[in-house]
């Protein structure tokens, strides 16, 4: 396929552009990148504020560049118990939401895209019907609430660990990238059907689980909600659930002088900037590395649509 | 050769209704490893998916936290927590809220992803598109808690936006408090964060199209934009729609996630949308489980019957549909 591509191209560039097309490609690479601008200047500017003097980020002198330089934002952070024992929490998590939503995804998915599961067509119907009706906020919160899950880490965890959409994921991942071949040749050998899917599909699937992982890790990491409701115990909370105190509560001051509340100020807006900035760090980092395969999943997923 | 006679077997055991008790036991016991593999999965959607659609039946209850959702004293009020619902005076501003914030989100939100798709495709370097690609799924990994705190940072009363503003002669404003901002905020932050995102399932289609079609096209003169008109929206016409049928199912459909960050006392009045008063009547303050379950029920509902409505007439016009 990339063959033919190449070859294409070659001729692509053979056949001469017109003035139009040489006009049309202008206008599409501009517009493209003020797009991009559009995307990129918000997260740069945040990036320069946080390490901007605050006085200079509330006066609108930062534009381009950061001014007086400082790291009185990131060592204040550093002070931030609660900052921390979120991070360590919210990794916590999702790692264990990982391990838990491979083991029961990643088989399901196969078990499902097999021919000969019995009552295929039922649980096909039974895992659909939750994608387009479900009991809503107040019935989930009663089923937690029974399950003994209020306060619980569990109740952050355990929903998050299966998702219909991936599990469909997986399963037209399986349905085309396994050769039949194999798995006959399998059978043939006498290998069980616990045995081929351990030893002949898991080791063909490493990009359906690298996808899977990813797409379940950036779900738990960025996730406020369940833990909002269901967790009581600040020891407990997720990094989003501090970081909604940090960025979003009402800018509570504890009083004081005038001078003092004007501090307050200061140092509370330098740390909103620098919390954006750790919090959101490991997933940006690992994103330009990740990216082809978040894309891969997408592609995988969309091959029946 | 022996592989082919086997699977001639299978597919012949498949087909045939009337097997014997005996083959069929057989047959389930052979491929019961498979169920065995699904039985994880069914336990954690029936936990966290079914039970929850029993517990809709409070809406129909006169219900109090931890009662038993059936017993001998249940008390059924049939449609009572619905009719409360309509007469609600919060009734008619919580259906406009929900759906003006649904269908201007649809209007920029469901082209802009494929207008940039087909930009992209149309780049000639594919290293060029593959860089703009990455830039533009970035913000789609920014958590919703961090993108409100980006909007108060760069829309509050001392944020980048007003700064430039003032710099410029014109008043501070508080966009965050402000009613008529809200719509535009809400919607123009979820585009920011999402078209990149939403342009890769179109990608990916553009880049199954077969180049012997933009060869034919070039050779008979075709300009490149008359190739992205006739050649690349013709190749994903299929995608586009099923992602309008899905659109359509979810313009009732805005979860709470957001709109609950974004809210303030000041812009409650288009702020609140059915899912955040559901959360609010249900879990906060004196909780009224059976009244904020029929509300969220009556949501559900319009969006079932938008999807199904959405798909029949697709089937009807074109051939495409979900189901």
């Amino acid at each position: 396929m990339s063959n033919v591509k190449a070859v294409f191209k070659e001729k692509h560039h053979a056949l001469k552009d017109t003035r139009g097309d040489r006009i049309f490609h202008f206008i599409n690479l501009c517009v493209l990148t003020l797009l991009a601008l559009i995307i990129l200047y918000p997260l740069y500017f945040i990036i320069i504020a946080s390490f901007s003097d605050p006085d200079a980020v509330l006066g609108g002198e930062v534009v381009l560049a950061p001014v007086r330089v400082t790291l009185e934002g990131y060592e204040y952070i550093f002070q931030r118990q609660d900052v921390w024992s979120g991070y360590l929490n919210t990794i916590i998590y999702t790692v264990i939401t990982v391990i838990l939503a491979l083991a029961v995804t990643i088989p399901a998915g196969w078990g499902l895209s097999r021919k000969t599961t019995p009552g295929k067509k039922f649980w096909m119907l039974f895992f659909i019907i939750p994608m387009f009706f479900g009991g809503g906020l107040i019935p989930f919160y009663n089923v937690m609430s029974s399950l003994r899950l209020i306060n619980s880490a569990w109740a952050v965890i355990l929903p998050a660990i299966m998702s219909v959409w991936n599990l469909f994921m997986c399963k037209t991942f399986f349905e085309s990238s396994i050769p039949e071949g194999m798995l006959e040749a399998a059978r043939i050998d006498g290998a069980g059907k616990f045995r081929t899917f351990f030893s002949i599909v898991l080791p063909l699937s490493k990009a359906i689980i690298a996808v899977m992982a990813l797409y379940y890790a950036v779900g738990q990491w960025n996730s406020y909600f369940n833990a909002m409701i269901f967790l009581q115990d600040p020891t407990k909370y997720p990094l989003q659930l501090v970081l909604k105190e940090i960025l979003i509560a009402s800018e509570s001051t504890v009083g004081g002088s005038g001078e003092t509340i004007l501090q307050q100020y200061r140092q509370a807006n330098l740390l909103r900037y620098v919390s954006v900035i750790v919090s959101s760090l490991p997933v940006l980092c690992l994103y330009p590395f990740v990216q082809k395969y978040f894309a891969q999943g997408v592609m995988i997923g969309s091959l029946k649509g | 050769m022996q592989a082919t006679k086997q699977t001639a077997a299978a597919a012949a055991r498949q087909k045939s209704p009337k097997m014997g008790f005996g083959k069929r036991l057989r047959n389930f016991c052979d491929n019961s490893p498979y169920l065995l593999m699904i039985l994880p999965a069914i336990i954690v959607v029936f936990l966290f998916n079914y039970l929850p659609i029993y517990g809709v039946l409070i809406a129909f209850q006169d219900f109090m936290p931890g009662d038993p959702i059936l017993s001998s004293e249940t008390v059924w009020v049939g449609f009572d927590n619905f009719n409360r619902f309509f007469s609600d005076p919060q009734f008619w501003p919580l259906m406009k809220n929900t759906f003006l914030i649904c269908i201007i989100g649809f209007a920029i939100g469901f082209p802009l992803p494929i207008i940039v798709s087909l930009a992209l495709n149309a780049v000639k370097r594919k290293q060029v598109a593959k860089v703009f690609q990455t830039i533009y799924t970035a913000p789609h990994f920014i958590s919703l808690v961090v993108l409100v705190g980006m909007l108060r940072l760069f829309f509050g009363i001392d944020g980048l936006v007003n700064n430039i503003a003032a710099h410029l002669g014109a008043e501070r404003f508080q966009y965050m408090l402000e009613a008529s901002a809200f719509r535009p905020l809400y919607i123009l932050s979820s585009n920011w964060q999402d078209f990149g995102w939403s342009a890769v399932i179109y990608i990916a289609a553009l880049s199954n199209v077969d180049p012997v079609q933009h060869e034919a096209a070039m050779i008979d003169g075709a300009t490149r934009f008359q190739r992205v008109i006739h050649v690349d929206i013709p190749a994903i016409m299929p995608m586009i729609s099923v992602m309008l049928i899905m659109s359509i199912g979810g313009l009732m459909g805005v979860g709470y996630e957001k709109a609950l960050l974004m809210q303030h006392d000041a812009n409650l009045s288009v702020s609140e949308l059915i899912s955040t008063y559901v959360y609010k009547r249900g879990l906060t303050g004196v909780p009224d489980q059976a009244y904020a379950t029929a509300i969220g029920l009556f949501n559900s509902v319009i969006n079932v019957l938008l999807l199904i409505i959405a798909n029949t007439t697709s089937k009807r016009f074109s051939e495409n549909s979900l189901w």
